[in-house]
């Protein structure tokens, strides 16, 4: 598996610039709304991973329920903090392209809302995770995304019932992508599922390091009063234990 | 399905008879919600035309954070001499002690409302131009839809720090679709425009989801170590 490691992130790389080129440079200029659509190209594939994040993270939490999996856990923290990131990255190139498009930065358009709306949730899932004692915060956790889950229906619903301005899906939804177009935004959108999947990775590794030192110092500390005469020993010990 | 009444009703008469010789839970609500509808309308100052128009927003907000008020209280009182964990012990279902405390919230709640509905009339001249008969059932659907999410959410961040802060932190993102739900209703029915029937819809389905998940996933709450 450690071998996997590297080979992806030389390949996410070379994805990530040939996306970058494409977008930017052989992408065909959008008729009317000219070189800004080119966002595009970033908002809707940060879109569609941040979901698919958020989707994973959901899956997660019920397996956690379910089996009380560290590896679920750790999985849908991870996925929970990356897709914050790329909701964050969605929210924020939206508005830079509906000023000039639209004239507004913001409307309380179905998507709009509902994509501000799973961001409000999961950073309250982040917050819960920061405040809660350590413990309980998968299970707690858990419980809180599924409560997410069930609202993303109704706060679907609740929102369709304004009236919608955002651009109906382009793709499936009867309107109609350049071929050229299309081909971009899907080589985007892999090179960016491909960098959440590194980055989803690498902060696995990181959490569960993180899990494995916290046991060790837990294990020192209950082992510290027992031998509070050799202390400098003990502290010698913590810090390889740190090391390792 | 006995015992799961007999002991709802045993911890709900307990609830009601503490909150009927402390007056907690009301004094706290009934004066928060007062300040909220009075710096409400010496900030907005509006007419009768605008309050129809913005009543549904405020009453809400003001029963929104009266409620946490409440709600940060549930619990509180159940850790003094380690009761819940007592609770925990004993073979009493959990669900029947959720039950309990959602249906002492709600009536908590309903009584703030039915106090402070004739302020918000007074402050802001306010006479539905819909049918009236609707509201009772929106503010029933509503504040069973708060109180139920919000008695979970209470429960969940008792096991976190700062536990007063995290309550509203997880119940608003939740929230927003009823939140938004009560807003459009009570909005539709003062000011006659359209009708609510779709957001009453909408308020039951809520109600209903929420009320089976936290059913289901309450005894995680209540046991989580």
């Amino acid at each position: 598996m450690k071998r996997v490691f590297p080979i992806l992130a030389i390949l996410t790389a070379g994805l990530l610039s040939y996306a970058l080129y494409e977008a930017l440079i052989a992408a065909p200029t959008e008729q009317t709304m000219g070189d800004v659509q080119r966002i595009f190209y970033y908002h809707v594939p940060s879109a569609w991973t941040a979901f698919i994040l958020f989707f994973v993270n959901f899956f997660a939490s019920i397996v956690y329920l379910i089996r009380r999996n560290t590896k679920a856990d750790i999985v849908a923290l991870v996925t929970a903090e990356v897709g914050v990131i790329f909701c964050t990255v969605v929210l924020v190139t939206g508005p830079i392209w509906a000023r000039p498009v639209w004239g507004i930065w913001w409307t309380w358009d179905l998507r709009l809302t509902l994509t501000l709306v799973l961001w409000l949730i999961y950073v309250s899932y982040l917050v819960l995770r920061r405040f809660s004692s350590s413990g309980q915060t998968p299970l707690l956790a858990a419980v809180l995304a599924v409560f997410g889950a069930l609202d993303v229906p109704l706060v679907y619903f609740s929102i369709w019932f304004f009236r919608t301005q955002h651009p109906q899906p382009v793709i499936g939804g009867g309107g109609s992508i350049d071929p050229r177009m299309l081909h971009v935004l899907l080589i985007n959108w892999l090179a960016f599922s491909c960098f959440a999947a590194l980055v989803c990775w690498s902060r696995y590794r990181l959490e569960v390091l993180r899990r494995e030192v916290d046991e060790t110092l837990a294990l020192e500390a209950l082992l510290e009063p027992r031998s509070s005469q050799t202390r400098s020993s003990q502290t010698k010990t913590s810090q390889t234990g740190r090391a390792g | 399905m006995s015992t799961v009444a007999g002991l709802t009703r045993a911890t709900l008469a307990k609830d009601l008879r503490l909150e009927w010789r402390s007056k907690d839970a009301i004094n706290s609500m009934l004066f928060f919600s007062l300040l909220v509808v009075v710096i409400f309308s010496f900030s907005f100052d509006p007419t009768a035309e605008e309050s129809r128009r913005i009543a549904g927003g405020l009453v809400w907000v003001a029963f929104l954070f009266a409620a946490v008020v409440a709600l940060n209280q549930t619990w509180a009182r159940e850790l003094r001499n380690q009761v819940l964990d007592a609770y925990r012990v004993s073979p009493a279902p959990p669900n029947a002690l959720f039950l309990a405390k959602v249906m002492g919230n709600f009536i908590f709640v309903t009584v703030l409302q039915a106090l402070m509905t004739p302020l918000f009339i007074v402050f802001y001249n306010l006479r539905a131009l819909g049918p009236a008969y609707q509201l009772p059932i929106v503010a029933a659907l509503g504040t069973w839809a708060l109180v139920v999410n919000g008695t979970f959410f209470a429960a969940m961040s008792l096991r976190t720090r700062s536990r007063e802060i995290m309550l509203p932190l997880l119940l608003f993102p939740i929230s927003i679709p009823a939140l938004l739900a009560m807003v459009e209703a009570t909005g539709a029915i003062l000011t006659g425009e359209f009708s609510a029937k779709f957001w009453i819809v909408l308020l039951a389905a809520y109600d209903v989801v929420f009320t089976i998940a936290s059913l289901l996933l309450f005894g995680f709450v209540l046991q989580a170590e």
